[in-house]
């Protein structure tokens, strides 16, 4: 049996994973990163349309602050969003921005003087300042209320993971590729690493760690209908839940992006709205203004792709063999635009569809592709129950998206949350309890249970086949837990599900090597997979409200009276068929901006008794803070400095704004 | 879309081996499958393994095109197999493992570890020494350097260059496009402080951009359409000129 050690244990390599395993390099500490594929690899890289810091260079980024990126998050979460997490997010985007920028990543950048656009379809001139010549540009991007959304073309997630894995050579950070983790070794209190496979040779090997940082993106393929890649089946957040002692937080919150291409749900940016584009139905009429006159097409995405399914339900859609679709139009924007700004798009239209959206229109219907929800972590990225384990970037619930993310936001998240929890790893680390003290006998158990489960899987006389398993699951998902969901669909997907667990016992395989065996990964995952399915489902059926992403027709309205909380799933027993399920009140009464409309989407909520309270509360503050400067206010309302690693506590300097 | 009535039966023919296998041979096993409307290789493939041989090996994760993990060779041309469309090519289609990088089964090579080389052997960084204050504005830089940049920093590290590259495949230790563009890429960022000199010190050998035999292939099968002829020549002239002035 192999037991390896190292102080930090991050699985996944991703940028989340990669920014954290970069911080705790450098205050000292030896990072050992864990990838089932080479980080370059990841699916960081699919990250098109941009990065939010508000850093406001661009004319039409004017005014923008760390304030409104604030406001703009927890709208666009409907107030489900941790406020301080949001907070601390916000404060540090800009330097995650401007940290990328020093370390190579070629934003695209200012041009001084005018220059023709494209705002909700119609051509428009702009006129760049001076003084913002060579700085840092940003896109137009839903839910937000300023052009935010800084970019590399529409490859800013590959230009991120390229100099941020770099970044991680250059520290001499070892990436062990092709392995995945398949069990925290813990002791119900104290997590100390990870049972790690490797998938090419089969073997097993015990990495001990004073701190282990989970970091292995989202859940997307309990899906059949998503952008997301083949890697993304969420085992990060399964084998967290498998101790039986973590939580993982709103796994009901799924988000949709609108335009996934149709049918085979490969993702074209928001970029293609937030640079002018507009949806059209089957009689190639804009729709969008006709629901969400605000925002139009630049509504979240939670509300945009719910105005499009229900414009196809009501017969618009354009009809195919493979069922209907909407369009995108991006005709408007031009070939300099698309070639310069959009060509992963042109690249994707052409070699997937067959298209030129330089001269045609691209189908589109929303597909699965976010996961809000994930290993329920404090401010500091440490994971609710188990000491030293940690988690960030989308495997994690932080809790800075609440029940639906903005565009632009995840990859930001990512490398922020990895420059903070990076440091709280650091810190715990050279903090008594990060001493390691389990047994190698311990251990040995661990790694001995897991070779039990792999070898019961290689010889078992099973009849079910995992592909058959993992299908059905993906089906079942997009069918039932998707955009609009109920009572009775929602009853019948957990009942299916526990269906396909039951079935799932009974897994054979034709191929019993146990090196490179592609049959076998796939069942341990998939069992693993309908876990976190019945926690999405489950927590789906339980919550009778409407918030985000989180659509109940039986339910339409969101309801802060009764659930203005997190949910968060545990599995104590592995016996028990269900998730237990638990829920963390949201404190009106500390928020910084109580519950209200989002400026889009349905104005109807059921009030929460605090929010008025708290409002008066709010004003009343204003009033008598009346000549302070904003940050001084801010600090009244809810003072999140001491939640910041001390590095990262100060502001942002803007142009004609210093950094406080 | 066209309905078809009669779908293709496709044959595809899998060179297959597992070096770490003592018993394992090259073979080519062929498979045969229904063609379906818009299918990629990537359907193929994942429709062969899960209906008719659970034991292949190959590698995809984005299955857009973007992520560079399913370079292989296609009908004996190195491409990206999640983008390639069956209905471009015959009705009997040929697999084989990229070449130039170690084989682990089937189709699935390690480009990751001749990356991770690579990377460490170039220093493909930005070296600018100076400490970041991330509180202040960022340094400005021209919009068209940085539309320059990113056209070259497009590349996935798929490994197609490397295996349409006659040198590489005689040459081990060869950088090839990949690793010249890389360079080429630094070389016109002006955040990283290195010199044509420090430059030279890494490519201005056999192994690095003096090793081009100018065949192009480089340039003509890369999936993002890089400009790898015109970056390669121009590095060559300069790193030329470097040596002579010694």
């Amino acid at each position: 049996m192999k037991i390896r050690y190292t102080d930090v244990l991050v699985i996944g390599g991703g940028l989340a994973g990669l920014r954290a395993g970069i911080a705790a390099k450098r205050r000292g500490h030896e990072v050992h990163i864990l990838s089932l594929v080479p980080s370059k690899r990841s699916h960081s890289a699919a990250a098109q349309g941009g990065m939010q810091a508000s850093l406001a260079n661009s004319i039409k980024g004017k005014g923008d602050n760390e304030d409104v990126h604030f406001e703009d998050t927890v709208r666009g979460s409907d107030w489900g969003a941790d406020q301080n997490v949001v907070r601390m997010f916000v404060n540090t985007s800009p330097k995650a921005a401007r940290e990328l920028a020093a370390w190579g990543v070629p934003w695209n950048r200012v041009r001084s003087g005018a220059r023709e656009v494209v705002i909700g379809g119609k051509s428009t001139v702009l006129t760049e300042e001076h003084a913002a010549h060579g700085l840092i540009t940003a896109r137009d991007f839903g839910g937000t209320r300023k052009w935010r959304t800084c970019f590399v073309s529409d490859g800013t997630g590959h230009a991120m993971l390229y100099t941020v894995s770099d970044q991680a050579v250059a520290n001499s950070i070892p990436v062990t590729e092709r392995v995945e983790a398949m069990s925290l070794i813990h002791d119900g209190q104290r997590c100390f690493g990870a049972i790690v496979r490797d998938l090419v040779s089969g073997q097993l090997t015990a990495w001990v760690a004073k701190a282990t940082c989970v970091a292995t993106g989202g859940f997307g393929r309990l899906y059949r209908v998503t952008t997301n890649a083949v890697i993304n089946e969420g085992m990060g957040a399964a084998i967290a839940l498998e101790t039986g002692v973590a939580a993982l937080g709103n796994m009901e919150a799924v988000q949709f992006h609108p335009t996934g291409i149709f049918p085979a749900g490969i993702l074209v940016t928001e970029g293609c709205r937030g640079d002018g584009g507009v949806l059209l139905d089957a009689e190639l009429h804009r729709f969008m203004p006709d629901y969400e006159p605000e925002k139009k097409e630049l509504a979240s995405r939670d509300v945009v792709s719910r105005r499009m399914e229900q414009h196809i339900a009501s017969g618009l859609g354009v009809r195919t063999r493979y069922g209907e679709h909407l369009w995108l139009d991006i005709r408007m924007l031009g070939r300099d635009h698309i070639d310069k700004n959009l060509r992963e798009v042109r690249d994707i239209c052409k070699h997937f569809l067959g298209i030129d959206p330089v001269s045609e229109l691209i189908p589109v219907r929303p597909a699965q592709h976010y996961s809000m929800g994930g290993i329920r972590t404090g401010p500091s990225g440490e994971g609710r129950g188990l000491r030293g384990l940690f988690a960030c970037g989308e495997a994690a619930c932080w809790d800075m998206h609440g029940f639906n993310r903005l565009g632009g936001n995840s990859v930001a998240e990512t490398v922020v949350a990895g420059m903070i929890v990076g440091e709280y790893i650091a810190d715990f680390c050279e903090s008594l309890d990060s001493d390691i003290d389990i047994s190698t006998a311990q251990v040995n158990d661990f790694i001995k249970r897991e070779q039990h489960s792999i070898d019961a899987l290689l010889s078992s006389k099973g009849t079910e086949r995992a592909a058959d398993i993992m299908r059905e699951m993906q089906t079942l998902m997009t069918d039932k837990v998707a955009i609009f969901r109920n009572q009775e669909r929602l009853q019948t997907a957990v009942d299916q599900l526990l269906n396909l667990r039951a079935r799932s016992n009974n897994i054979g395989l034709s191929n019993r090597s146990a090196a490179l065996n592609p049959e076998l990964v796939a069942a341990y995952r998939v069992r693993r997979m309908l876990k976190l399915a019945l926690c999405v489902a489950y927590g789906a059926l339980q919550r009778t409200e409407s918030r985000g992403a989180h659509y109940r027709e039986d339910y339409p309205r969101r309801n802060d009276r009764d659930w203005l909380k997190r949910t968060l799933a545990t599995w104590s027993d592995a016996d028990q068929t269900l998730p237990t399920l638990d829920y963390e009140d949201l404190d009106v009464m500390a928020m910084e901006l109580p519950p209200g409309w989002r400026g889009y989407g349905e104005k109807d909520f059921v009030e929460h008794p605090d929010a008025d309270v708290r409002r008066a509360e709010i004003e009343q503050l204003k009033r008598t803070m009346a000549d302070a400067d904003r940050h001084a206010i801010q600090a009244a309302l809810m003072p999140y400095d001491e939640l910041l690693p001390e590095p990262y506590r100060c502001g942002n300097e803007r142009l004609g704004e210093d950094s406080k | 879309m066209n309905e078809q009535a009669d779908n293709r039966q496709l044959r595809i023919s899998i060179l297959r081996y597992r070096p770490m296998e003592s018993d394992s041979r090259p073979a080519v096993q062929v498979y045969e499958i229904e063609e379906a409307d818009n299918m990629t290789l990537f359907m193929a493939l994942t429709e062969i393994r899960e209906q008719q041989d659970p034991s292949l090996q190959f590698d995809f994760v984005c299955r857009a095109g973007i992520c560079g993990s399913c370079g292989m060779l296609i009908d004996g041309r190195p491409g990206l197999a999640c983008r390639t469309l069956t209905k471009h090519l015959g009705q009997q289609i040929a697999l084989a493992p990229l070449p130039g990088f170690e084989l682990i089964a089937d189709l699935s090579v390690n480009t990751g570890k001749w990356l991770r080389a690579m990377s460490e052997r170039l220093e493909t960084w930005v070296h600018n020494g100076d400490e970041i204050d991330l509180t202040t504005l960022e340094q400005p830089m021209e919009p068209d350097l940085a539309e320059q940049i990113y056209e070259l920093e497009r590349c996935i590290e798929c490994g197609c260059c490397i295996a349409a590259c006659g040198t590489a495949l005689m040459h081990e230790d060869f950088i090839g496009a990949a690793g010249l563009n890389r360079i080429a890429r630094f070389r016109l960022d002006p955040r990283d402080q290195r010199d044509d000199c420090d430059y030279y010190e890494l490519i201005g050998d056999d192994e690095g951009v003096f090793g081009c035999m100018s065949l192009l292939g480089c340039n003509d099968l890369c999936p993002k359409e890089l400009p790898l002829q015109t970056q390669i020549a121009y590095l060559r002239r300069k790193m030329l000129w470097t040596g002579l002035k010694g």
